[in-house]
């Protein structure tokens, strides 16, 4: 190549460099925010993983969203009764609702959604909407729906993310998985998919038509996919994204975005999820079934040390099965203040007693891959732990096999953070019920039966009446506690990290997972 | 004839290894543990057996391992690389959609590479154990020991959040609409970072295996009667002494060139840079067993292709060489 004609294309290629800039204009209300890993899909109704949620919450919505106190609030519902026996719920849907493609939104979706594919799909309402006896539509903005017996959680099993509204006329009769459809997903969300360009981005765009006036006020939501932490931290704080959630920031990082002025931190927005970490104990494995050895651990582990030099803040110690950020907590239990002395009192009890070289016992903890403060919590139970004279083998793994050993209840100690979804008649008898031992995921895989819980949790579903309720749940809590089924360890704060100028973002329960319908940028 | 029938034979060798691979490949993703289901049941935060066995049925995990081998390989006859698990899309879509980013980010980083390792090697040789050798000496280690993430974020660092050069992020501006120039020099705006950070490490090797070649050469009898002869130094340079030496420095980039799609995860990963090998990372957590495998194939083939082209460099830089 002649020396002329390279420095005429390099004077070309900075000529279109500098003009970029102005070329690029973005939309006015254009709210970009990290997202991590890529979601596989964004339909809601086929999908649960949190970046779907995050996505999907803008395309889809569900009859009922929950405010940060966990009461439940219209969507799709503009109001609903029940009746005395907690047996029958009768909708009013808003009117005047469409679907992305322009169809409109009626009792029939409604009905398909809860009666037919969710069902089918849906890894949460497989369970909870087996409760649903008969759903009738006696004209198109009504929904009567018919309960096999009471289960006071139902309202909890018709939000968003627990049962997002999907098209009937789009997927009646298909193969859900398969349907093409799905490459552009059809909701009555305040945002529709505009473009997704794998690996690199998802841009959403304003419903113009969406049912609540005056909003979306954003025009555009785009998703950048960021897969790496320090390079997210980054991207935040050069502007490239407005706002992180979840896990985007390690958490030693956070503690530098508060001190900065242009940002906020806020805590806010978890309540349904609620995430509580724990160490889950095999009780099938020698001692560990011993409640004397359970309450050792208990002892033997400080979880203020664990919330503040491990979590940097963005964890609060656990007292007990239910997250105080969850209705139905109870402060009333036995405590477990850190006390090595007590934790090796309550061992020699056991008979477990300290051989030569100072071990009373050697157990296994399978750690949980999800980046490094995991790693670092392990690390601090072995060396706690070690204190104690229980000396720990730390076991690393990746996701895959971590999901299937503790399945296959192949492990003797694991970490692991399970999400309350709202009710803990969902997200909570799941892990302590005798009739969920079972080899999946988020079932009681630690092999845990009490039959005092049992009855207390079969109690608490059909209970209607709220103060009955939140002594069933005080009860179960104290039992549980005592008991000590799995070491609760700490409450995790996700902290969402947003510029200032973003308003509006964290108005409901579900958060950033939430519909931005409100989410505006200042000027 | 001869070539022709050299090529011939190297092309069959080529195919064999590469159903060889397959075959190593199919089972190496097997033995992992995990399967598809309970990772995607575990990304849901809720589950039951039924779920898990109609995930299963559907992606034909339920039947015999050699079932599923022998339709891996009649689908590979029909040039298929069957359907993600996890994105439900075929997975050549899925790879055709990554290839060229990766391509075009690995070529260019190749390139940059042997540019600069190339000059600074002969740079080095020609200043022997002067300053500018001692300094590109120590650059070289230096790059050559710096993690590739570490080097990513720091050129990031001073290029994008510093002085503002480059975009930190991707592989071009979202929703910008450029006429066909402008769109290319979006697109080289964004390659510079990923593609500068990919070519160190590699460039480090070079301007070793440069240097060190040069001054063997430098020592030959025929450079000394060039010099003899009075020949510009340049010409003995570029003419003589590059050219030799540069068969080492063939041989390894040749075998690079390969690994330059797996190396690739890390700078894809930091940049954001949607390519090939951060499909196969997420694929291989998901136990997204068809995409793996997909990718796995490409990349055995294009490890395969470029050993090839090194084969044939030779061929030209020193004729004596029998293709074999």
């Amino acid at each position: 190549m002649g020396k002329r004609m390279f420095s005429a294309l390099v004077g070309v290629a900075l000529l279109a460099m500098s003009s970029s800039a102005s070329l690029a204009q973005a939309a006015d209300q254009r709210l970009s925010m990290a997202i991590n890993p890529e979601p596989a899909t964004l339909i809601l109704g086929l999908n649960l993983q949190a970046p779907t949620q995050t996505i999907g919450g803008k395309i889809y919505e569900g009859l009922i969203v929950f405010d940060k106190a966990l009461d439940p609030q219209p969507s799709l519902a503009e109001s609903w009764e029940i009746s005395a026996d907690g047996k029958t719920y009768t909708f009013n849907l808003q009117e005047n609702v469409k679907w992305h493609d322009g169809a409109p939104f009626s009792s029939a979706d409604v009905a398909f959604s809860l009666g037919t594919m969710l069902p089918q799909t849906h890894p949460i309402a497989r369970t909870t909407l087996a409760v649903i006896d008969t759903i009738e539509t006696p004209d198109d903005d009504t929904v009567v729906i018919t309960l096999k017996n009471p289960f006071n959680a139902f309202l909890t099993a018709l939000a968003m993310n627990t049962a997002p509204m999907m098209p009937k006329h789009i997927y009646e009769g298909t193969d859900y998985a398969a349907n093409p459809a799905n490459e552009t997903p059809i909701g009555t969300g305040p945002f529709k998919l505009k473009e997704w360009k794998k690996g690199e981005y998802i841009l959403l765009e304003r419903n113009s038509d969406y049912w609540q006036a005056d909003r979306p006020h954003l025009d555009e939501i785009l998703f950048r996919v960021i897969p790496d932490e320090a390079a997210r931290s980054i991207a935040l704080e050069n502007g490239d994204v407005q706002v992180t959630s979840f896990s985007d920031i390690e958490y030693v990082d956070v503690e530098r975005f508060r001190s900065n002025d242009n940002f906020e931190v806020t805590y806010e927005g978890y309540e349904f999820f609620s995430p509580l970490m724990w160490i889950e104990i095999n009780h099938r494995v020698g001692p560990l079934g011993d409640k004397r050895y359970r309450q050792a651990l208990m002892y033997a582990l400080d979880r203020n040390f664990i919330a503040d030099a491990i979590w940097f803040g963005s964890a609060k110690p656990a007292t007990g099965p239910i997250s105080s950020t969850m209705k139905y907590y109870s402060a009333d239990v036995p405590e477990y203040p850190y006390d090595p002395a007590k934790a090796e009192q309550l061992l020699d009890e056991m008979g477990l007693t300290p051989d030569a070289s100072g071990v009373r016992h050697r157990v296994k903890l399978l750690g949980l891959p999800y980046g490094t403060t995991f790693v670092r919590t392990g690390e601090y139970i072995k060396q706690a732990l070690s204190k104690v004279g229980i000396e720990v083998t730390l076991e690393s793994v990746d996701r895959g096999t971590w999901a299937q050993r503790v399945a296959a209840w192949d492990y003797e100690l694991t970490l692991d953070f399970v999400y309350q979804l709202g009710h803990p008649a969902i997200g909570i008898h799941r892990t302590y019920s005798s009739s969920n031992i079972r080899n999946v995921l988020f079932s009681n895989t630690m092999g845990y039966s009490n039959p005092e819980v049992d009855t207390l949790f079969d109690e608490a579903t059909v209970e209607t009446d709220q103060a009955r309720l939140q002594e069933t749940y005080t009860k179960a809590q104290q039992v549980l506690v005592d008991d000590v089924p799995l070491a609760w360890l700490i409450e995790i704060k996700f902290p969402t990290i947003h510029a200032k100028t973003v308003e509006g973002l964290v108005t409901t329960a579900h958060g950033v997972n939430g519909s931005f319908a409100d989410v505006q940028i200042a000027e | 004839m001869r070539t022709a029938i050299s090529t011939l034979r190297l092309l069959s060798q080529a195919l064999l290894i590469i159903l060889a691979v397959s075959l190593i490949n199919f089972a190496l993703v097997r033995l992992a543990p995990g399967d598809p289901a309970s990772v995607l049941a575990g990304q849901s935060g809720a589950a039951d057996e039924l779920y898990l066995a109609q995930l299963r049925e559907q992606f034909g995990l339920d039947q015999p391992i050699l079932v599923q081998l022998g339709k891996y390989y009649l689908q590979l006859l029909q040039f298929d690389l069957g359907y993600s698990y996890r994105q439900q899309l075929p997975v050549v879509n899925l790879i055709a959609e990554r290839l060229p980013n990766t391509l075009l980010l690995t070529l260019s980083a190749f390139a940059i590479a042997l540019i600069l390792g190339v000059a600074f090697g002969v740079a080095a040789a020609l200043n022997r154990d002067n300053w500018i050798d001692t300094a590109v000496g120590t650059a070289a280690m230096v790059l050559y020991a710096s993690p590739v993430f570490f080097t990513g974020l720091m050129l990031i660092l001073v290029f994008s959040v510093f002085l503002g050069w480059f975009p930190a992020f991707g592989s071009e501006t979202i929703g910008a609409d450029y006429g066909f120039i402008g769109q290319v020099a979006d697109r080289l705006k964004y390659l510079v970072l990923p593609a500068v950070t990919l070519s160190l490490l590699y460039a480090a090797t070079y301007t070793r295996l440069t240097r060190t070649a040069m001054l063997d050469v430098l020592q030959m009898d025929y450079v000394k009667l060039a010099r003899a002869k009075g020949l510009p130094p340049f010409r003995i340079v570029g003419a003589h002494v590059l050219r030799n030496a540069l068969l080492p420095v063939i041989t390894i980039a040749g075998m690079q060139a390969g690994h330059l799609v797996g190396g690739a995860v890390v700078v894809e990963t930091v940049f954001a840079w949607p390519g090939i090998g951060r499909l196969a990372f997420d694929a291989l957590l998901q136990r997204d067993y068809p995409v793996l495998m997909g990718v796995f194939l490409i990349s055995s083939i294009m490890v395969v292709f470029f050993n090839i082209i090194t084969d044939l460099a030779y061929k030209v830089f020193d004729p004596t060489m029998e293709v074999s």
